[in-house]
């Protein structure tokens, strides 16, 4: 008890005069970028959990590409089982001359079964729980389609053939999936206008729900009948597989944004070692005395194990707080992608900001405090006695051992643990021996600089170690910065511009084989050279190598997905354009046959090669075809492009859809409003405003690293204020020993600047090296660009660094030069 | 008797060989007794001092303190003997910069266990006339304050021995004359044993007894 009550006055005392100052806020910025995160995606968790009842908006459902079977609602009417169907595709809606890809979700009466729907009278009003679906003739249609198109409640959409009333601003449905990217928002029309519009025939690609909702004794005997009476292409789904794709998506994001933001906390982790390690040699005399007045190691030890843990307590608590608090920002940022309103979140971050700040005060400030227990009691006689000290290797493998700990809390696989921990042992190795490099040349430059600069390039290559701590961390978070600013942009904008000026810009989609003359008539109507038009045959994947799919247990999600959907097959006589073979040989152009050419990433993820079947079900028979060549295909291309390509002379007999894709001028646009309105149930794609919201996602995206990032920068500062903390001394000494010898206060305060932005300069230099080094690898490796340095990187790094560390530095130490040079002499 | 030593030595281990502080000193000091410590700086003052309050182990010989045999004990067994019997003065003070002066005082009571430390600290400050001064910092104080405070932290656990290393050396000559009043005057009405480490020759003569040491050796033990 005298411990506590010693360890709290101790650190009340501490905390005034500013001596656990920067140690409290390293603390505050690892607990508060960690949970930031935790918070976030606790309440997106959280959001999926409490939809995952309502996700289907139903008990049960079953999915088809084709209109479910009449039979299963009269038997589910039998059965006293409430019944609704949901019929959704992709197609561009019009406004005036504006079209706007959207997600069309035409329901029946009595949708959803489970959950409700919230809709809003206008944009800004609130919203309300509806009992209904929209009558025939009106849509309600979500807030970004209004924003898009310019629309208003009360104007008129063109679906297809129709004209609808919008009446509604749809803000939540049950069955819309949280935490994930919805590029199309959503239009929620009546299943009784659908075929007045056109726009499904036979052949579109669409997808039907049944939704059957009723007793759980009832509904578990429905489910049995059902089960026999399924066909292939229907599938039935319950609660325990709906969402299974969000929550990957969203363990993936968390763990992702969790590694950000784990930078920040080893960063701050290092600020509190060196905090850590002042504090202890500030308490060395304070022990003595102690030890003298006769208090026990075991006390002493008491005492630094309550100040840990009442420091670990305060700022786990403040730092969970202000976690909370940044949360906020993130979800702003991400608020479209994650679509609808979170829920608020859980109390378990908050442990975990617990956990983390007792993690890293006992990995990085436990040894320095323990070993106080140890100071000779003699000391108080003896001022020379030297201080305990640490063994190196005991601080190294508390650290180490609690960062991997920590890494592997986050990651949960042992592989991913071993990658991650290499990975960043690497990056660091290079990192420190960078900062090695520049503080040595900043060392050798002294010679031909004024005294100032003398002054600040000395002190830097005198406290190297922590010179160099300083410059890996503010370096990580520029660099971190530059990349996703400046190279990101720039890899993109040097993609568009790598792509040919009359690039595809439009895709057409579900022409129909009779309408393909009267298509081409349209385009050649309006001085369009009329594009080639691949035919499409929708078909599913039934065996690889004879055995069914459903025996085949596929690890790879790309692999699983092809699978488990709709696959699209074309043929060709020649090899398309846009693709060039890597195995096996292409077909003779006059050949008829069985032969399938594959592309090589699906190649890759079923583990298929040249000589393997592939046996699909087309219309619900069989076919079986046999690989003879693996193709790369260039997506960016924009032509149409397919994983499978049959041989000519096999599935033309299928039913068959054409696809396009074509370059038509913004202004000539008219010529495909023509098209959409006189074939209704063709769809036109613009890719320039999918590019544009795909872009969007991205900014919106890299906004929520960069912030996450933030946390990286001020970790740097804190660490500068811990390394300035930790060389006050030494540094107020020297600054009344100069000014004792005749230096103005402005030249020693032109010193501390120069050091300082000396300091910032090789943060920036390595931000700029590594931004530069990692925006070519990204340049060939992915985009396939040369990628000519940009100004803003090379320059915008040291520039930045130097006014950053500058003013921060500068800030944080200028009291050293305002205290009169006698005090500290005489002290 | 309170503190005996038997040929205590203390050797340390330099660049040049092994130095000799401390060679076979011997004496015996009885309760109440006030002795004065003299040397010139090297002969080993503060080295006897710190053998005698447990602070440093010897190379050689034995030390007592009451009934405790101090060489027998480990660091934390000397730590509560300290605790219990003894009190000390420094030079430098030594006031922890974060603690008030009354809780400066309460330290070594809180350290004992005892529960009324707040209301026989706060007693101890109004002995030594700094009841206006209980909530201030050390930085607060001035000197003469200072060492005020740590007569009050001496003698407040009423310990049985009290070493004072130089306890004036820090202060001018008024101020250092009244702390020394204060200090004898405290410790006759208390009846503790007094053991000082000095320079000053006036101080030596207010005590009833003086060791001087010369490179190590005890060379004169004498009553004033």
């Amino acid at each position: 008890m005298a411990a506590l009550l010693y360890a709290l006055r101790t650190l009340a005392r501490d905390w005034k005069s500013g001596e656990i100052g920067v140690l409290v806020v390293a603390l505050l910025v690892a607990v508060g970028s960690l949970t930031a995160i935790a918070f976030f995606t606790d309440r997106v968790s959280k959001g999926v959990e409490r939809q995952a009842t309502e996700v289907l908006a139903a008990d049960l459902r079953v999915r088809s590409s084709d209109e479910p079977n009449p039979d299963f609602f009269v038997e589910a009417g039998a059965r006293g089982l409430d019944s609704a169907r949901v019929l959704a595709f992709p197609s561009v809606v019009n406004f005036g001359d504006e079209g706007q890809l959207a997600a069309l979700r035409a329901v029946s009466e009595g949708y959803p079964l489970r959950g409700a729907l919230r809709v809003a009278d206008d944009l800004f009003s609130s919203a309300y729980v509806v009992r209904d679906i929209p009558p025939p003739g009106e849509v309600w249609a979500e807030s970004g389609l209004l924003a898009r198109l310019g629309m208003a409640v009360g104007d008129t959409l063109q679906v297809g053939a129709v004209e609808l009333r919008l009446t509604r601003v749809l803000e939540y449905r049950p069955d819309q999936s949280v935490g994930f990217v919805a590029l199309a928002p959503t239009v929620l029309m009546n299943l009784a206008d659908i075929p007045a519009s056109g726009l499904v025939v036979p052949g579109s690609r669409v997808t039907w729900a049944a939704l059957f909702a009723g007793g759980d004794a009832e509904i578990a005997r429905f489910r049995a009948w059902l089960e026999p009476e399924l066909v292939e292409g229907e599938r039935l789904q319950d609660l325990s597989d709906a969402g299974e794709q969000v929550t990957g998506a969203i363990d993936r994001a968390q763990r992702f944004l969790t590694l950000a933001s784990l930078v920040s906390v080893l960063l701050a982790a290092v600020a509190v070692a060196m905090a850590a390690r002042r504090y202890a040699a500030r308490h060395v005399d304070s022990v003595a005395l102690m030890k003298c007045l006769g208090a026990p190691q075991r006390f002493v030890l008491q005492v630094g194990l309550w100040q840990l843990t009442l420091l670990a307590l305060v700022a786990g608590v403040l730092g969970s707080v202000i976690g909370w608090l940044a949360q906020f920002g993130i979800a702003w940022l991400l608020a479209e992608l994650v679509g609808g309103a979170l829920p608020a979140p859980g109390w378990l971050p908050a442990l975990m900001g617990l956990v983390t700040s007792l993690a890293v005060l006992t990995g990085f400030a436990l040894p320095p405090i323990v070993q106080l227990r140890t100071v000779a009691p003699l000391r108080v006689l003896r001022r020379d006695l030297p201080p305990p000290r640490v063994a190196a290797w005991v601080s190294a493998t508390t650290a180490i051992g609690v960062v991997v700990l920590m890494l592997y809390w986050v990651l949960r696989d042992l592989r991913l643990l071993l990658v991650v921990v290499g990975g960043i042992a690497v990056l660091l190795a290079a990192l420190v021996l960078a900062g090695w490099l520049l503080v040595r040349v900043s060392g050798r430059l002294r010679g031909g600089v004024g005294v100032s600069w003398r002054y600040g390039l000395a002190n830097i290559s005198r406290r190297g170690g922590e010179s160099i701590t300083q410059v890996v961390a503010f370096g990580l978070g520029l660099m971190v910065l530059l990349l996703l600013t400046v190279v990101r942009n720039d890899l993109l904008d040097g993609w568009r511009a790598s792509l040919p000026e009359d690039a595809p810009n439009n895709f057409i989609i579900n022409v129909q084989p009779e309408e393909l003359a009267s298509v081409r008539e349209i385009f050649r109507a309006n001085d369009i050279e009329p594009p080639v038009f691949s035919p499409l045959v929708r078909a599913r994947i039934s065996h690889l190598n004879g055995v069914p799919v459903r025996e085949l247990e596929v690890t790879d999600p790309d692999g699983r997905g092809l699978l488990t959907r709709e696959a699209n097959l074309s043929w060709s006589a020649p090899l398309p354009a846009s693709n060039t073979l890597v195995a096996g040989r292409w077909w003779a152009e006059d050949s008829r046959g069985t032969e399938v050419s594959i592309e090589e990433g699906i190649a890759q993820s079923l583990g298929l090669g040249v000589g393997d079947t592939l046996g699909f079900s087309i219309a619900g028979e069989p076919l079986t075809g046999q690989i003879t060549s693996i193709r790369a295909v260039a997506w960016d291309s924009f032509d149409p492009n397919f994983f499978v390509l049959f041989q000519p002379g096999e599935i033309e007999e299928f039913p068959t859809t054409w696809i396009t894709s074509v370059f038509v001028p913004r202004d000539e646009r008219t010529a495909l409003l023509e098209l959409v309105r006189q074939h209704p149930s063709v769809s036109v794609i613009d890719l320039e405003s999918i590019i544009a919201q795909v872009r969007q996602v991205m900014d919106r995206a890299s906004l929520a690293v960069q912030y996450v990032f933030g946390f990286t920068l001020l970790a740097g500062v804190v660490v500068l204020l811990a390394a300035v903390q930790a060389t006050r001394d030494e540094r107020r000494y020297e600054s009344a020993m100069l000014r004792t010898f005749g230096a103005r206060q402005g030249v020693v305060l032109r010193g501390i600047v120069a050091e300082f932005v000396a300091l910032g300069l090789l943060a920036g230099i390595l931000a700029s090296v590594g931004a530069v080094v990692i925006g070519q690898v990204l340049a060939r490796q992915v985009f396939r660009l040369d990628y000519a340095v940009d100004p803003m990187v090379l320059f915008g790094g040291p520039i930045l660094g130097a006014l950053l560390v500058g003013i921060a530095g500068t800030l944080a130490t200028r009291s050293v030069v305002r205290t009169p040079p006698v005090q500290t002499l005489r002290a | 008797m309170v503190l005996r030593a038997e040929h205590l030595g203390k050797q340390v281990s330099s660049p040049e060989g092994t130095l000799t502080i401390l060679d076979d000193v011997s004496l015996v000091i009885p309760k109440g007794q006030t002795v004065a410590v003299l040397g010139a700086s090297g002969a080993g003052k503060s080295t006897l001092l710190a053998l005698l309050a447990g602070l440093d182990d010897p190379s050689s010989g034995r030390v007592w303190l009451r009934d405790h045999e101090l060489t027998a004990l480990d660091e934390d067994g000397r730590a509560q003997v300290r605790a219990e019997h003894v009190g000390f003065m420094f030079q430098s003070f030594h006031l922890l910069p974060s603690l008030t002066a009354l809780e400066n005082v309460m330290l070594p009571l809180e350290l004992a266990g005892r529960r009324d430390a707040r209301t026989a600290a706060r007693a101890a400050l109004v002995d030594v006339g700094l009841e206006s001064r209980v909530s201030h910092y050390p930085r607060q104080l001035s000197g003469g304050e200072k060492q005020r405070v740590a007569i009050a932290r001496a003698f407040v656990t009423t310990p049985s021995v009290l070493f004072a290393d130089e306890p004036t050396g820090n202060l001018d000559a008024h101020t250092g004359e009244r702390v020394l009043n204060l200090l004898f005057e405290m410790n006759r009405q208390r009846q503790t044993t007094l053991v000082l480490v000095t320079h000053d020759e006036a101080l030596a003569a207010r005590c009833t007894r003086r060791i001087e040491l010369d490179a190590g050796r005890l060379s004169a033990d004498r009553m004033n």
